[in-house]
């Protein structure tokens, strides 16, 4: 983007091009070209952020909006000026990061810091509409009556046909009193009272919000109840034992006298401890994290899972590795007659899926049925996956299986990588096989290798696939206070409460997600800092 | 320096303006259809139902088009799903009108205050009555029953011609079979070997009198009175392990295995629900569908779930989606689609006496009539986990079962006050 049009300076003369800026009429004719597109691409970009300013407007959501429009300015100031240039290449990049990376983490370290979860998966005012909608009940043995809903200029009223063709009329704050000489369509339902139009259809859809929020009280007395429809066309008779006071943000329950009041933890609960459900979403600060660390129920677990994770990923990369690297080797000299064929059938199980092969696995592996007792083991009724350390050992054996083809892949492409000279010269000054493989080929490899092997690591330690579809997490021990099973991986932990069997907990979810995100960070941070130095050294 | 801004900085001002119209009319027109008013559009419905529903849905929703004039999306959501993202995106407003489901969701969206009630009137009296008990929750009815499923035994009718009396008499026949050769399992309980088969072995266990909650003066379950480990709980437990160790259940036997040991004849019976009807009916085995015979003197009573429709609280239409569910969706012809889609035993009295004479829908309908809902509690998902895991224990012998049933229900008593 340096080729932009060129400008006379003020002083020279017109005609003629000072020499220090001329340039062949092609760079110009290039530049005029890039000019346009940088134009045009700007215009799409800002085009596109204003429609999506107006979008995030038109929502109320005026966090994203301020992102996306500091977003827009900074990258119109990068690219309609000449100044900036590194930002102009680092610009995308930076951008895709911000959407991708850090929008995710910091939106999970934000749920991280609520409630969010089943019981309090909204805002407050959504949180009173459910808790009053759930405390109106239907007056006992009162009769669905046909209905119309009426109206007369902007106000809303109900029309109800008695099974006597007697017909009322009643609005908000108006108890139901008869009608004469109503208009009745062919069946004899009122439609229509004098002074009151009938609602259309169309008419009804437009007013849903209003007329589902209608009551028209049956008679003066309020124990009565109120006449509300749900369908337009049918009206029936009911109480609310609640009453939200917007003022005082309480809730009375006027059966039993009791008054609600919110809570800091996201619900209303009265005095003697009952709650009413459901409860809002609350910021609780660093409450899931300090549930996580200090709650005797939950760090247990969690602990042991962390371990287990560590563990999990440390022997995935390990020993795929080592044996990856001993295939390579073996494989990688040409004397060994058929060795592009040994190396096909080593590919074979990288070519499935990873989490067929679990899926096929658990089958293999189970108790009485599977093919490794019934058949390899000649009817042994080993529990490979309902006891906790056999199920331990399988996952690993089963991931260690799915993963060294790769590895055996990747040591091939970098063993192939070092140069023979570099090898030869070493035999020549008179090392052995054994020292030519410590000395020269091994560093040289691990170079290559190290950033694959932590992103390996870092892609174990988040391994859901063979954990969920090979064991679930399980076996479960019943004594356990959280759902948490022997083979449950941090990630595993995560999904189980999230979306596992009982309560959704999103806020803690995402708590322990952060934390992973740490872990992984940090592992991934110190691990390339460390492959960095090595390369400096060699 | 200025001057070479000026250009670009003249050229995307225009365009941004004429952007700027663009990014607005659009934005006019998606306000358009939320806005109210005489002007506005009649409204439209969206529905998310299983790919099993979305068939006949589309075809009754079709009429539904036709008289109101209100257009209706079916989204077509794995069953799975549709409960969490109900739930998730319901309060942004984003969320669907009608979903479908099994009633056991009731107490999750309560809970969480997404859905509507629904009132079915004189409507009511066309359903099993307890498809409309298992809609109930908390004194209110929340959904529109179209289905009911439960366990039942199947029968090889070439092995075991006789129905038997007694859970006593069908092992006393299983196991003559497998002596003579002719079967190789006395029965097909499935287990899952991660989570136990509470369900499967439901009828069994109320046989001994054994239940999961004890129940409100009005009949719903009440979740503070927990009976898993009532006396009869503890009668129950020892009778599991004699299974259990004469290798009658085995925490291997999944329902892939159950079902394909029923299918190749390797046993007499087996405890399926209808899910597999289809499964069943391709097969080339003679089978009879009867209720599952109690092996203790109170009845056998299966859980039963029941199939239904559901409003959201939030909905922007919630006068059509009461509408479309109340007026449409129970309907005796709509009833008889989603049956004749499904092959579920049908909610409606009407549709199973039209189709009743098909022999296995007659027995799972016999066999749900006389079940129990499942419970459609919040505190159930606690329940789950630690019954089957407990189940899975006794079975396998690991520690005496009285204990194990005694533990169990102190830890579940412990979740679900904890809430």
């Amino acid at each position: 983007m340096t080729h932009t049009l060129p400008t006379r300076p003020p002083h020279a003369p017109p005609g003629r091009r000072p020499p220090a800026e001329g340039r062949p009429a092609s760079a110009r004719r290039r530049g005029l070209g890039g000019l346009a597109a940088r134009i045009v691409l700007l215009a799409v970009v800002d085009a596109l952020a204003v429609y999506g300013l107006l979008a995030l407007a038109a929502d109320r959501s005026w966090w994203m909006f301020g992102a996306l429009l500091v977003g827009t300015v900074a990258v119109n100031i990068v690219y309609a000026t000449k100044r900036h240039v590194p930002a102009k290449y680092l610009a995308p990049g930076i951008a895709l990061l911000l959407v991708y990376q850090v929008y995710v983490v910091l939106y999970t370290g934000v749920a991280a810091l609520t409630n969010y979860g089943d019981g309090h998966n909204s805002d407050k005012p959504d949180a009173v509409a459910a808790i009053l909608a759930h405390s109106e009940t239907r007056v006992p043995d009162s009769p669905v009556r046909p209905a119309s809903v009426v109206a007369r200029g902007d106000r809303l009223g109900l029309l109800v046909t008695g099974p006597d063709r007697s017909v009322r009329l009643g609005w908000p704050g108006h108890p139901l009193e008869p009608v004469e000489q109503p208009v009745r369509d062919p069946a004899g339902r009122a439609v229509a009272a004098p002074g009151w139009r009938p609602l259309t259809y169309s008419q009804i859809a437009g007013r849903q919000q209003e007329i589902s929020a209608l009551r028209v009280p049956v008679t003066g007395d309020p124990n009565s109840g109120s006449l509300r429809t749900a369908d337009g066309i049918s009206a029936a008779a009911y109480r609310s034992t609640l009453a939200y006071d917007r003022a005082a943000d309480t809730i009375t329950d006027r059966v039993r006298g009791v008054v609600y009041r919110p809570t800091s933890d996201g619900v209303f609960a009265a005095p003697d401890g009952s709650r009413l459900s459901p409860g809002w979403k609350v910021f609780v600060g660093a409450d899931n994290f300090r549930r996580i660390l200090t709650e005797e129920d939950i760090r247990g677990p969690f602990l042991g899972v962390l371990v287990w994770t560590f563990f999990f990923a440390g022997v995935s990369v390990a020993l795929p590795f080592g044996i990856g690297l001993l295939l390579a080797t073996v494989l990688n000299g040409k004397r060994l007659r058929g060795h592009r064929i040994y190396r096909s059938l080593i590919m074979l199980p990288y070519a499935f899926p990873a989490f067929l092969a679990a899926l096929v696995w658990q089958g293999m592996l189970n108790t009485d049925y599977g093919y490794v007792n019934v058949s390899l083991l000649d009817g042994a009724h080993i529990p490979w996956l309902t006891d906790p350390w056999l199920a331990r050992l399988s996952v690993l054996a089963v991931n260690v299986w799915i993963s060294f083809p790769y590895m055996f892949l990747i040591c091939t492409g970098a063993l192939q990588a070092i140069p023979a000279e570099v090898t030869e010269a070493a035999r020549i000054d008179g090392a052995g096989r054994w020292q030519v493989l410590r000395h020269i080929r091994l560093p040289l490899l691990l170079t290559a290798v190290t950033p694959m092997l932590i992103a390996t690591f870092a892609f174990n330690f988040n391994n859901f696939n063979v954990i969920y579809m090979l064991t679930g997490g399980g076996p479960k021990d019943p004594d356990a206070p959280i759902e948490v099973g022997s083979t449950d991986l941090l990630i595993s932990l995560v999904y189980k409460l999230a979306f596992g069997g009982s309560n959704r907990q999103y806020g803690m979810a995402c708590a322990v997600s952060i934390l992973i995100f740490v872990v992984v960070a940090a592992i991934s941070v110190i691990g390339l800092r460390r492959s960095r130095a090595f390369e400096e050294q060699t | 320096m200025r001057s070479r801004l000026l250009l670009p900085a003249v050229l995307a001002a225009t365009l941004l303006a004429t952007a700027c119209g663009g990014g607005g009319d659009g934005g006019d027109k998606n306000a358009a259809p939320a806005a109210s008013g005489p002007a506005a559009a009649t409204g439209s419905l969206t529905v998310w139902a299983d790919d099993a529903r979305a068939k006949p849905l589309q075809d009754i929703a079709a009429a539904f088009t036709r008289d109101k004039g209100v257009k209706v999306k079916v989204v077509q959501k794995g069953l799975g799903e549709i409960r969490d993202d109900f739930v998730s995106q319901a309060p942004t407003g984003q969320g669907p009108d009608v979903v479908v489901g099994p009633h056991d969701w009731l107490g999750k969206l309560v809970h969480n205050g997404v859905l509507a009630p629904l009132e079915l009137g004189d409507r009511a009296a066309a359903f099993s009555p307890v498809a409309l008990e298992a809609m109930r929750y908390e004194g209110r009815t929340y959904g529109l029953p179209y289905a009911l499923d439960s366990i039942a035994l199947l029968r090889n009718t070439e092995l075991a011609p006789q129905a038997p009396a007694s859970f006593a008499e069908l092992l006393a026949t299983g196991r003559r079979l497998v002596e003579e050769g002719k079967a190789k399992l006395p029965v097909a309980v499935p287990v899952d070997a991660k989570s136990g088969s509470p369900y499967h072995l439901y009828p069994l266990q109320t046989s001994f009198g054994c239940r999961v909650f004890g129940n409100k003066p009005d009949g719903a379950y009440d979740p503070t009175k927990l009976e898993l480990d009532s006396p009869d709980c503890l009668r129950f437990a020892p009778w599991l392990r004699e299974l259990g160790k004469d290798g009658v259940l085995s925490t291997s036997l999944t329902a892939d295995i159950a079902t394909d040991a029923f299918l190749k004849g390797r046993t007499p019976f087996l405890l399926a629900g209808p899910w597999d009807a289809a499964t069943f009916k391709a097969a080339h085995v003679p089978f009879a569908v009867d209720p599952v015979p109690g092996a203790d003197t109170a009845p056998a009573r299966p859980f039963v779930g029941v199939q239904g429709f559901f409003v959201g609280a939030k909905s922007a239409n919630p006068i059509l989606a009461q509408d479309f569910v109340l007026n449409y969706l129970s309907t005796p012809q709509a009833q008889r689609a989603l049956y004749d889609t499904g092959g579920r035993v049908p909610a409606t009295t009407a549709v199973l006496d039209q189709v009743a004479n098909d022999p296995m829908v007659a027995g799972f309908a016999r066999a749900a009539q006389a079940g129990v809902p499942t419970p459609n509690l919040p505190a159930m998902d606690s329940v789950w986990a630690d019954w089957g895991l407990t189940q899975l224990a006794i079975v396998q012998g690991r520690g005496d079962p009285a204990e194990l049933t005694t533990a169990m229900a102190g830890r579940i008593r412990a979740k679900i006050a904890a809430g």
